[in-house]
């Protein structure tokens, strides 16, 4: 093990006093022990940020969290008329994986039916992504998420019932 | 004892015509070497090198955590750790006294820049054993009425400065024993521990350009203020705190202490500017930003800014190439905000909301600008995907959300 630092040492130093003008430099990436890259790419590409219209009938909306915890989710399901998800957005206030587990939502419930959009675990989510231990609330939170929007459109089809929409 | 007398003058005379008044430090390598073999892979240069890529560390953003050591101050220190090595309580060689005389000018160096006597100063491990000693004291106290109030001199997280010389004052009248921990303060803001009628005060090396494993504890000694040592041993520092004292890390204290001595009115001047740059510029291209800590009594060099409406580990995570702090939970490993904000009675969305940026005395204008526009950039960004911001573009009144989650 020292013998393996001592070499990156020498490499290192070797590098830097003679190779340095002729390596490529470039910019340093998300520091590597902290965020993993799934998560940065969600952040960095994001896929399916923004909104849908919320007074649309086939449109369900689901806004989980709060800002005093410091995690608000928004996502936004777009169903067609046999049930099957082909449009989904979402915007979220909290930390890069709450981010990344928002936006993989969305990603995995387009294309799938009300039912199956439903069996969306966030144990699925969080090993997608490998979410460290600490961070596993944040894909609780997007299943909440999911869940929310799906019972918000699953409220919007019943007859009705003269009750004011839930937020 | 004439020899050892004759080796200290010498001593104490070499530096000061050896040390002349410095330019300003090099900025140090930023690049460094990513090792892309795995680590099981049998270490030999020439298979694995090709592999190995240069990228730039990001800029240094973050001087309240800790500091880069000031160029001078390795040179102070080098002699100690190569040369002039002995133990510094060893009284019967010149080894001994050459190491006693170096500690004895570190004391002076650390003791001219807060007005107090050398014999005043303990060298510890750092600060955290300096307030653990001077915490302990008042166990040691053998009146039952005696007491200790303990401040921070300036606050680590939003830079605010405390009315030390009034609390001091008050103190004394009352005769009640004043500590501070002013690791964030020394070397930075002018302190006088008779002035301000300090008793007990922490100084650590890290926060001021010093080397790191090192700090001291002043203890007044007049009127004398009697501490309990937390570890005893051989009897070193007055018995106060057993233990070689480490001559190369006090000297990196001294020479720290004195650089600072020099350097803290030009310092101020220019870290007050650099600040005052950056608050600027960004409430200027933002809006909704708000700043943590009274504006007055405040030290510039540490800035703390809430960013409404974006969450401060998403931020943190935007600005990879710099390297800043939260106040926010998700980045503490408790996922509680800062109890600081917290306790200033910040909104708890806005705790989440913080982010501190540290300039220090190598902190340069293109870092402060390249800073600045970044943060601006990704802050429209998050912005943009962020549903507070949504709604309140909407008009729609946050506070009046009744939220799924407390």
């Amino acid at each position: 093990m020292a013998a393996a630092g001592a070499g990156r040492m020498r490499r290192a130093t070797s590098a830097l006093l003679l190779r340095a003008p002729r390596l490529p430099v470039r910019e340093l990436s998300a520091p590597a022990r902290l965020y993993h890259k799934k998560v940065v790419d969600h952040y960095e590409n994001p896929r399916n940020v923004g909104s849908l219209d919320k007074t649309s009938k086939n449109v369900g909306t689901g806004l989980v969290g709060a800002p005093a915890c410091g995690d608000v989710m928004k996502l936004q399901i777009q169903v067609d008329e046999k049930g099957k998800i082909v449009d989904a957005r979402f915007k979220t206030f909290g930390c890069g994986s709450a981010i990344a587990s928002s936006s993989l939502a969305t990603e995995w419930v387009k294309g799938k039916t009300v039912e199956e959009a439903l069996t969306i675990k966030n144990t699925d989510i969080a090993k997608e992504l490998c979410l460290p231990p600490v961070k596993l609330h944040c894909s609780m939170l997007a299943e909440d998420a999911i869940k929310a929007a799906l019972a918000d459109f699953r409220l919007k089809q019943e007859p009705k019932k003269g009750e004011a929409e839930k937020k | 004892m004439l020899l050892r007398t004759s080796w200290r003058l010498m001593a104490a005379a070499a530096p000061a015509a050896l040390w002349p008044r410095a330019k300003a430090p090099t900025r140090g390598l930023r690049l460094r070497v990513v090792d892309h073999a795995p680590q099981s892979a049998a270490p030999s240069d020439a298979a694995t090198a090709p592999e190995a890529e240069s990228v730039l560390r990001p800029l240094y953003m973050d001087v309240q955590a800790t500091t880069p050591l000031d160029p001078r101050v390795l040179d102070a220190m080098l002699p100690y750790l190569v040369n002039y090595y002995g133990n510094p309580h060893s009284r019967t060689h010149a080894y001994g006294w050459e190491s006693e005389a170096a500690m004895e000018r570190a004391r002076q160096q650390v003791a001219s820049l807060i007005g107090a006597d050398p014999r005043e100063i303990i060298f510890t491990s750092g600060a955290t054993e300096s307030n653990n000693i001077a915490i302990k004291e008042l166990e040691a106290a053998i009146q039952p009425d005696s007491s200790l109030v303990s401040v921070m001199t300036v606050n680590n997280e939003i830079g605010v400065k405390q009315p030390i010389a009034e609390i001091g004052h008050i103190c004394s009248s009352r005769k009640v024993y004043f500590h501070t921990d002013a690791a964030q303060a020394v070397g930075k803001i002018p302190l006088d521990v008779n002035n301000m009628k300090i008793d007990l005060m922490s100084i650590s090396g890290h926060k001021i350009y010093g080397p790191k494993g090192v700090g001291a504890i002043y203890i007044r000694r007049r009127p004398r203020v009697r501490v309990e040592a937390l570890q005893s041993g051989g009897g070193q520092e007055r018995g106060m705190r057993s233990g070689t004292v480490p001559t190369p890390l006090v000297v990196g204290l001294g020479a720290a202490c004195e650089v600072a001595q020099q350097e803290m009115e030009y310092d101020h001047k220019r870290i007050s500017k650099l600040a005052e740059r950056l608050t600027r510029k960004i409430m200027k291209s933002l809006p909704d930003v708000v700043m943590n800590g009274d504006p007055e009594h405040h030290y510039p060099g540490c800035i703390n800014l809430s960013f409404a409406y974006v969450e401060g580990e998403s931020l943190l995570m935007a600005l990879k190439d710099v390297a800043l702090s939260s106040g926010s939970a998700c980045t503490s490993a408790s996922l509680e905000p800062s109890y600081v904000l917290r306790a200033i009675g910040t909104d708890e969305d806005l705790a989440h909301s913080s982010i501190r940026f540290g300039i220090g005395r190598f902190t340069t204008e293109e870092e402060v600008d390249y800073t600045v526009e970044k943060c601006i950039y990704h802050v429209k960004r998050l912005r943009e995907m962020s549903p507070l911001w949504e709604m309140v573009q909407d008009g729609i009144d946050l506070k009046s959300i009744r939220w799924t989650q407390h």
